[in-house]
């Protein structure tokens, strides 16, 4: 992991990317750039090629899904890179398009709210950046809420673990948020990669797969 | 469709229960009470009409031209008549607009005296004199072949009584004996409901007249202009609300976040034990609190998903966050007015949310397609049916949307379902 990440910001609300730019510099990320549309966001990403991409879905000059699909622009070029989007609401067909792109990790979709938790946002930026994947409680909450064949042969505990699984979380902080011991929790995911013919692995990655699998699963199908 | 409770004649007409029902009595209470008015205005015709008639008669039948005094009574009498009538149809049209009220509820309104010259320069009034001549001239004659069909009939039944006591009777044929009137007798019983049908049409034929005669043609223009200005309303109002939610989602919204990280930003300076930490962290709730409520609101105002994706992607969402599988078939093409988009999202949003809520359904189906003008969704699902607008499971307020678009909804729920919603909305402007 590189001592300083470098990040490329695109929020094209003043106060809020000043805001941002604070935030980030406080923690010891490195802004290269803070842009407020989606093209100055593609030309910057490019030349600065940086650790990570933090950036609006709603922007100039469509104001629609502009910065959502310069992301996924990005991914298209640099598989690996690591992006952030932040959204103003749940919207779960964002969440699958970006988790579509690149190599499906190193991802996180976040309700622009997320911001007002300052050290958990910024746990999260890093471990996106370190490679993890981190989708909303609400997106994942929305899907889980619904009985879907894949997941109906889960127990309301498994499903929790698998909402916390989805954000990226460890075994450790999972225990810690559920109050039980560690050994429980990996007993539980070790069930639920059962359940979902996701044989365990090392890389911690997989375990997010169980969540990546069904977003990514038509929604009309 | 015909309504629960017919709203006038020709429409009671139609049913099959007409008979016996109180409209026949309806029908009666109206034919008579013609009588006597189409009486007086009849007198009151013929004080011209029979002079007339002798004139022509005696000019196509003799030849003969009718005289200078006759012409001078003609011509001064018709002028009398018609400088008379519009005073004369002003107090009959009233008394024939709240007799109208036996064969027809729909109200017909009156309009108040507008003074004499305006009486005499009114196209309305005109058609109200028209009336009056119809109602004098036209329908006694009909009447009176109504009349002599009755009293033939009358005839026919009680012949068989009749024979023998004074005579043969004669209808068509002179009858002689009882065994020869019977078939007649039955054959006119028979014919008896086929009569109170005919004195319906007579009824319902007249109501039609005196409706049209007697309407103001004004108040149906304005009904129109009316209607047009409150689809201009609905317009405005639904541009209105999207200003309102852009506004908030791209003035407040972003700068409450950036408030809100601010305040979260604050507290990592402030030390624990510090007098401002506690009143800072209450400010930072409360911030994070009003940016969920704001982004409920804005959501509530109108959809981002409509405005990011249109109506069949939002559709999709919708579907996407329901608790059961729900398929989404949508065959959109060609633009469509922004209320018909709002509607028909809310259409979907709040029939699946009584999907969800009521129907214990496992399966739904939404289904978006445009057909002529207008934009059918079409909401479907296999749970137990039964859906009632009067209980108020949300479909009358559904129901007010759709009207307020200019759209009518259509539900079919048979208890044990299946339920099928169906919303039509005109997409011309």
């Amino acid at each position: 992991m590189p001592a300083v990440t470098r990040v490329v910001l695109a929020e094209d609300e003043v106060l809020l990317r000043e805001g941002l730019v604070a935030l980030l510099t406080r923690f010891e990320f490195a802004v290269c750039a803070a842009v407020g549309s989606a093209p100055e966001l593609l030309d910057a990403a490019r030349e600065h090629e940086p650790d990570l991409v933090l950036t609006d879905i709603r922007m100039p000059p469509g104001r629609r899904d502009d910065g959502l699909r310069a992301a996924v622009a990005l991914r298209a070029e640099r598989p690996h890179l690591p992006v952030v989007v932040l959204s103003q609401y749940v919207q779960t067909g964002y969440a699958a398009a970006l988790l579509d792109s690149g190599d499906g990790q190193r991802v996180g979709y976040l309700l622009k709210d997320r911001v007002a938790e300052v050290t958990e946002f910024v746990d999260t930026l890093r471990r996106v950046a370190a490679g993890g994947t981190a989708i909303d409680p609400d997106v994942v909450r929305q899907l889980l809420h619904r009985p879907r064949d894949p997941l109906a042969a889960l127990s309301a505990r498994e499903r929790e673990v698998l909402a916390l699984l989805a954000e990226g979380r460890s075994n450790a902080s999972i225990a810690a948020r559920l109050h039980v011991s560690e050994a429980a929790v990996g007993k539980h995911v070790g069930n639920i990669l059962l359940k979902l013919d996701l044989p365990p692995s090392d890389d911690t990655n997989r375990r997010v797969l169980a969540v990546l699998t069904y977003l990514r699963s038509d929604p009309a199908g | 469709m015909t309504p629960e409770h017919p709203r006038h004649l020709a429409e009671a007409l139609r049913r099959r229960s007409w008979l016996i029902s109180a409209w026949p009595w309806r029908t009666l209470a109206y034919l008579t009470s013609t009588v006597p008015i189409s009486g007086v205005l009849a007198g009151g015709l013929l004080v011209i009409g029979a002079p007339l008639l002798a004139a022509v008669n005696a000019l196509l039948l003799h030849g003969r031209p009718p005289g200078i005094a006759l012409l001078l009574f003609l011509a001064l009498g018709s002028l009398f008549l018609l400088a008379l009538a519009p005073i004369v149809s002003f107090p009959v049209a009233a008394i024939e607009r709240w007799r109208l009220r036996l064969v027809d509820s729909r109200p017909l309104p009156a309009s108040p005296w507008p003074g004499l010259v305006a009486r005499y320069r009114s196209a309305a009034t005109w058609r109200e004199v028209a009336y009056l001549f119809w109602l004098g001239g036209f329908a006694p004659v009909a009447y009176w072949v109504f009349l002599l069909l009755v009293l033939l009939d009358l005839g026919m039944v009680t012949s068989p009584w009749l024979v023998g006591d004074a005579g043969p009777v004669v209808i068509w044929r002179p009858i002689e004996t009882t065994g020869e009137a019977i078939p007649y007798a039955i054959v006119a019983v028979l014919l008896l409901p086929v009569l109170c049908y005919l004195a319906g049409l007579l009824a319902a034929a007249q109501a039609a007249v005196a409706r049209w005669a007697l309407a103001w043609p004004v108040d149906a223009t304005a009904l129109r202009e009316v209607a047009r200005s409150r689809t201009r309303l609905v317009g405005a109002y639904e541009a209105e609300r999207r200003r309102i939610e852009r506004d908030l989602h791209d003035g407040a919204q972003p700068r409450l976040t950036s408030l809100t990280l601010q305040l979260g930003l604050a507290r990592l300076d402030v030390p624990e034990d510090s007098p401002a930490a506690r009143p800072l962290a209450v400010a930072h709730d409360q911030a994070r609190g009003l940016m969920v409520m704001l982004r409920q609101l804005v959501h509530g105002i109108r959809p981002q998903s409509l405005t990011d994706l249109g109506l069949a992607g939002a559709v999709r969402e919708l579907a996407d966050a329901a608790t059961i599988p729900v398929t989404v078939h949508a065959d959109l093409h060609g633009e469509m007015p922004e209320i018909v988009e709002t509607t028909a999202y809310f259409v979907v949003s709040e029939a699946l949310g009584n999907v969800d809520r009521h129907a214990r359904a496992t399966r739904a189906e939404v289904r978006l397609t445009r057909a002529g003008g207008d934009l059918v969704v079409e909401v479907s699902d296999n749970g137990h049916g039964g859906a009632d607008p009067a209980r108020g499971t949300g479909l009358t307020g559904l129901a007010d949307r759709v009207a307020a678009a200019d759209g009518r909804l259509l539900l079919a729920s048979p208890p044990g379902g299946p339920t099928l919603v169906r919303v039509e909305l005109p997409c011309r402007r």
